[in-house]
């Protein structure tokens, strides 16, 4: 089941390795984010160094999936061919608060005219496109019960 | 203070070309730099040869060297690009220029920006490639990929932090289709907007309706920058640069939404620079041109120079406290990005400094600091003040 319909630009690993982890862990429902092995500390989006202790030694690890809505919007007026008979939807900032307080951008699955309430937890949800060319998954987010 | 660029730089020409709606402009884009520069130098009286700089933003598709060559320019010495930023460049553009004058690497430096988004690439639309990767893979699936979307997240946490409702968003709206029906040059002159047009207008994305929304269009602005003590032998009443900088806040840029400081218009670092080089507070600021790449970004943007407090916004942001020429703050007096023309904000530091002329279609009276903020939500952003004679 895929949140938007399909044809936007396909998500795929940066050419230069700075990220190809993050996308192979949630096609197996695994949700990472970048720490730094030196001084502990949580960042996104990637980076090639900790932007806390300049180490270079950050890897991708896997996170508690749980989090609390930052921020959210309502889109409505569609400005890809693909979402042209889309109509509105929802749009979520998704902030770990044990992680840094890391963001995370996806979609609110469900009602997309649903009220959404700032500070509300969710859980991912793994939309998997194994279809794609190249296949992908996508991570969106459900309210946590 | 010595290393400063106040009141060291005049600006002695304005030049636009006309204003057309996307895809409306009969001339090329290159072409329609080269009318705005000379519009420029007719306004200041000099032959177009004589300008040796030119600084513009936003990846500005008209090459100095190649405005030079077709301008039979005697002596290139400057050739600056602001990065980054799209509009948050236009006072960064400014401030670059005066640097270069008050530090004697140029004499007669041209601030420009070409845009022809019929001709090229349109900002509100989303890419058409079939895969995203980079900073884009972690928004572009989701469907966040246009400036509107980029933005409204911002503007709705900050709105939901301090409890603003859609009618501040609305007044500025207002106020700018208001001083747009005085300003024949504006692209919606003679197409007012009242309360019921705005709240029965489409929604683009919350909380933006689409006359929240700046428009699209085809044209081209420049600005003659020389230094202030050749400000008088110029034709036009002098003005000059007290204040011009960009800047932005820690990790500002950091992708997929990650600053943390997330609901802010990005002016809260550069905001005490800008009035430490002027010497001058928000109170002294008579009239505000406001980028209006969305009206969200203009209330932020207001807060953070100092106008209004977080929590006042409610109060503050009426449409009679936005016009002229008597509102507490008069704000976009030329229509704007929203109702005169998006010419990615330098329209706005034209019309700072034709209020200080006394030339404004909506003129407040005797103006003697005129106040830009450009780019609000990006990064960098910057800001101008310009200043009369008598704040010299």
């Amino acid at each position: 089941m895929s949140y938007l319909n399909p044809g936007l630009p396909i998500p795929v690993a940066s050419p230069d390795g700075l990220d190809a982890p993050y996308w192979e862990a949630a096609a197996r429902d695994v949700l990472m984010l970048q720490v730094c092995e030196d001084c502990g500390y949580y960042q996104w989006g990637p980076e090639w160094v900790c932007h806390q202790c300049h180490s270079e030694n950050v890897l991708f690890k896997e996170i508690e999936p749980r989090g609390r809505i930052y921020s959210y919007e309502r889109v409505w007026h569609p400005v890809h061919p693909a979402l042209n008979e889309q109509g509105p939807y929802l749009i979520v900032l998704v902030e770990f608060p044990n992680y840094n307080n890391a963001r995370m951008v996806g979609n609110l699955v469900g009602d997309p005219e649903q009220e959404v309430v700032i500070g509300s937890s969710v859980e991912p949800v793994f939309e998997h496109h194994l279809d794609g060319d190249p296949p992908y998954t996508l991570v969106q987010w459900q309210i946590a019960e | 203070m010595s290393r400063t660029i106040r009141g060291k730089v005049a600006v002695v020409g304005l030049g636009e070309t006309q204003y057309y709606k996307r895809g409306q402009s009969p001339d090329a884009e290159f072409k329609l730099a080269l009318k705005a520069i000379i519009a420029a130098c007719k306004d200041a009286g000099i032959s177009p040869k004589k300008v040796d700089g030119f600084a513009s933003f936003s990846n500005d598709r008209s090459d100095p060297s190649r405005l030079a060559a077709a301008l039979g320019c005697d002596d290139l010495r400057f050739a600056n690009m602001q990065w980054g930023g799209g509009g948050g460049g236009g006072s960064g553009a400014i401030a670059n220029a005066a640097a270069a004058i008050a530090t004697g690497m140029a004499e007669c430096v041209i601030v420009f920006r070409a845009l022809a988004q019929g001709q090229f690439g349109r900002f509100g639309q989303g890419p058409r490639s079939n895969t995203t990767t980079g900073a884009g893979a972690y928004t572009v699936p989701y469907g966040l990929m246009s400036p509107a979307q980029s933005f409204a997240m911002k503007v709705n946490r900050f709105m939901h932090d301090y409890g603003v409702k859609q009618e501040a968003l609305r007044a500025i709206s207002l106020a700018s289709y208001h001083h747009a029906q005085n300003n024949p040059r504006a692209v919606m002159h003679g197409r007012p907007l009242d309360e019921a047009k705005y709240d029965e207008s489409r929604w683009i994305v919350e909380p933006f309706h689409l006359f929240d929304c700046c428009l699209e269009n085809d044209g081209a602005a420049a600005m003659l920058l020389v230094p202030a003590e050749r400000a008088k032998d110029f034709p036009h009443k002098p003005t000059y640069i007290l204040s011009a900088l960009s800047g932005s806040h820690y990790r500002a840029g950091a992708s997929a939404h990650n600053t943390p400081d997330y609901a802010t218009s990005t002016f809260k670092t550069t905001v005490p620079r800008l009035y430490a080089m002027a010497n001058l507070g928000p109170r002294d600021v008579q009239v505000a041109q406001v980028y209006e790449n969305f009206t969200g970004g203009v209330l932020m943007s207001i807060v953070e120079h100092g106008f209004c407090e977080p929590d006042g916004c409610n109060e503050f942001f009426t449409k009679e406290n936005l016009i002229a020429p008597n509102g507490k703050l008069p704000t976009n007096t030329s229509g704007g990005n929203l109702a005169e023309c998006y010419m990615h904000g330098l329209g706005l530091n034209i019309e700072a400094v034709r209020q200080l002329r006394g030339e404004s279609t909506n003129q407040v009276n005797d103006v003697d600091v005129s106040l830009v903020a450009s780019g609000p939500m990006v990064t960098p952003v910057s800001s101008s003040i310009f200043g009369s004679e008598a704040t010299l």
